[in-house]
């Protein structure tokens, strides 16, 4: 037994390693002094001065955290509203038909997402000269996934929720819509966080869609550095890379620091609650 | 939005008017693309302007409804069948897509087991490490990985210093290149079921199988896969969908080789400015990820029941 135990650690240290030899890869060469993607021949700060100067990646970004924010909010209150009426409305016309389209977006490839929206939007501007291609349709496109995400998160949370706080809330005579605002949502902070994060970094990752909706002059940042990546690699897009990995890094480390400290404010507040 | 909560609080109209606002959202946003997806794959090819003419001719009062947009896809211009750019294209997306779900498996299966050995305070830590390179961009994950796997690459060159090489083989744009990036960027996908599956076994079905004069390894085939077949099924259709229509991957490490039916739809789109093919190119990928999820789910369902 100790020998496959062996085994199975040492096959874990190589996916283990497998999986993070990409993202290793892309920091130190990030500090290379030279442009040589395979030998390491000096430390520099050269490509992050460059990536300052580089117009195209900074106005990517820009973008990019404009067009995820969006989606990231939207795709909460999307999400929200379709994580509600999947668990708490067992019973109404056309449920089937809602639990199937709400769910579809997570298996439908990106290019037919894409293209079907394309044409919609296509469609839309013929008839009412309106949206111009842009930020509004890339949000629109990446909501659609996003949503998909966010409901499928929330809709976790809210199907292990307590019911009984929500009748407590109704017993003392609040309205639906007040125990919605004032005890549900409350309850699921945690998930709508989440949901948020995922759905922003699904928007912030996403280069088909964004390439399918999005109009003349607006590129997000994935758009950017997909272009570059067809003509072959350039130790900025490592820089980008390195600088994107420390923020998720620490937001990652923000976002774990958060739930821990609430898990134990709760247990605080239930412990002394009991006690009084 | 005082309106709104007023019609809210009456508690009459809140129950309609939630249903309705993803429903609509979706209607809008997902279920007319498809419908207009699905119309324009059986029209005619259009001009400059508009790519397609309607199915409906108003000045003459004919129907035009095109077969040819799925035929074409079938039987080439010579009228031979299943000779076209788009048959290969898809067999060869299931091929690739079917392979890269079993090396996940190979790979993943051993893995999400030893983390199910491993102590248990450290297995969240092990969970976390898997999925935290998903929140960094795939797009540069996979970009880094055009780098590692270039002719004079980090991989080749450690290749050539092991010495299981003797020349530096060509990796990049080539199946190699394209399934390592496939099997990274969905290994997790495959790691999370099989290990939720994994670690829900009770070790004590185990230890009945010895004492009933099993050999680990014959336990391990006879008791652990068979009982974690639901975490299998739902890694390799979580590998599998998405790969169908990988589009980013292949455009970046495979070569033309490769070709798969995401890109091939992409340029019937952009490059031959072909919408009714291309919608139809569409159609057909949507019936053909459909098709083994209803399945999966109806075997999954009689597995519940049974």
């Amino acid at each position: 037994m100790a020998k496959g135990l062996w085994a199975g650690r040492a096959w874990l240290a190589l996916v283990y390693a497998f999986l993070y030899a990409p993202l290793l890869y892309m920091v130190v060469f990030s500090f290379n002094s030279t442009r040589q993607d395979a030998r390491y021949t000096g430390f520099s700060w050269r490509w992050y001065e460059a990536l300052l100067n580089d117009t195209k990646l900074v106005d990517g970004f820009w973008l990019s955290v404009q067009v995820a924010t969006l989606t990231g909010l939207l795709s909460v209150v999307v999400g929200t509203f379709a994580a509600y009426v999947l668990v708490r409305y067992r019973r109404f016309g056309g449920r089937s038909l809602f639990a199937g389209m709400a769910h579809a977006p997570l298996v439908m490839p990106e290019v037919v997402v894409g293209l079907s929206l394309l044409l919609l939007m296509v469609g839309i501007q013929t008839l009412l000269g309106w949206p111009e291609r842009g930020v509004l349709t890339i949000v629109i496109g990446h909501t659609l996934l996003g949503s998909a995400y966010a409901m499928v998160v929330i809709q976790a949370r809210l199907s292990e929720m307590d019911r009984r706080i929500e009748e407590a809330a109704m017993d003392l005579g609040a309205r639906p819509y007040q125990v919605f605002m004032l005890v549900t949502l409350p309850n699921m902070t945690q998930a709508l966080v989440a949901a948020f994060l995922l759905a922003f970094t699904l928007s912030f990752d996403d280069v088909v869609i964004a390439e399918f909706l999005s109009g003349p002059g607006v590129n997000t940042l994935p758009q950017v550095v997909f272009g570059y990546a067809r003509r072959g690699i350039n130790p900025t897009v490592f820089a980008a890379a390195t600088l994107l990995m420390l923020a998720v890094t620490t937001a990652a480390v923000a976002y774990s620091v958060w739930v821990l400290r609430r898990s134990r404010q709760r247990a605080d507040e239930a412990k002394r609650a009991l006690a009084s | 939005m005082t309106c709104i909560a007023a019609l809210l609080g009456r508690g009459w109209m809140g129950r309609p008017l939630v249903i309705a606002v993803p429903y609509v959202w979706l209607g809008l946003f997902f279920l007319a693309p498809f419908a207009i997806m699905f119309y324009i794959s059986w029209v005619d090819m259009g001009n400059d302007i508009l790519p397609f003419k309607p199915l409906w001719d108003e000045a003459s009062g004919v129907l035009r409804l095109r077969f040819d947009n799925y035929t074409s896809l079938w039987r080439s211009d010579q009228g031979q069948w299943f000779d076209t750019l788009y048959v290969d294209a898809y067999l060869r997306s299931v091929w690739y897509a079917a392979l890269s779900a079993c090396i996940c498996l190979l790979v993943g299966y051993p893995f999400a087991y030893a983390m199910t050995r491993a102590d248990a305070r450290w297995q969240p830590l092990l969970l976390l490490m898997v999925m935290l390179p998903f929140w960094t961009s795939l797009l540069l994950r996979v970009y880094a990985w055009k780098g590692l796997l270039a002719d004079q690459g980090i991989v080749n060159q450690a290749l050539l210093a092991l010495g299981w090489v003797q020349t530096a083989p060509v990796l990049l744009y080539t199946d190699v290149s394209l399934l390592v990036g496939m099997a990274y960027v969905y290994l997790p996908f495959m790691v999370l079921p099989l290990y939720a599956a994994l670690s829900k076994q009770n070790p004590q079905w185990l230890e009945a199988a010895y004492d009933l004069g099993c050999t680990p390894w014959r336990a391990f085939w006879i008791v652990t896969v068979p009982l974690s077949w639901r975490g299998i099924g739902a890694g390799m259709i979580l590998v599998f969908v998405p790969s169908l229509g990988e589009f980013v991957i292949p455009s970046l490490l495979g070569g033309p080789e490769n070709l798969m039916i995401g890109r091939v739809l992409w340029d019937e789109m952009f490059t031959a400015n072909n919408w009714p093919r291309a919608s139809a190119l569409a159609t057909v990928l949507v019936l053909a990820i459909v098709v083994p999820l209803v399945w999966y789910a109806r075997v999954a369902a009689k597995d519940d029941r049974g």
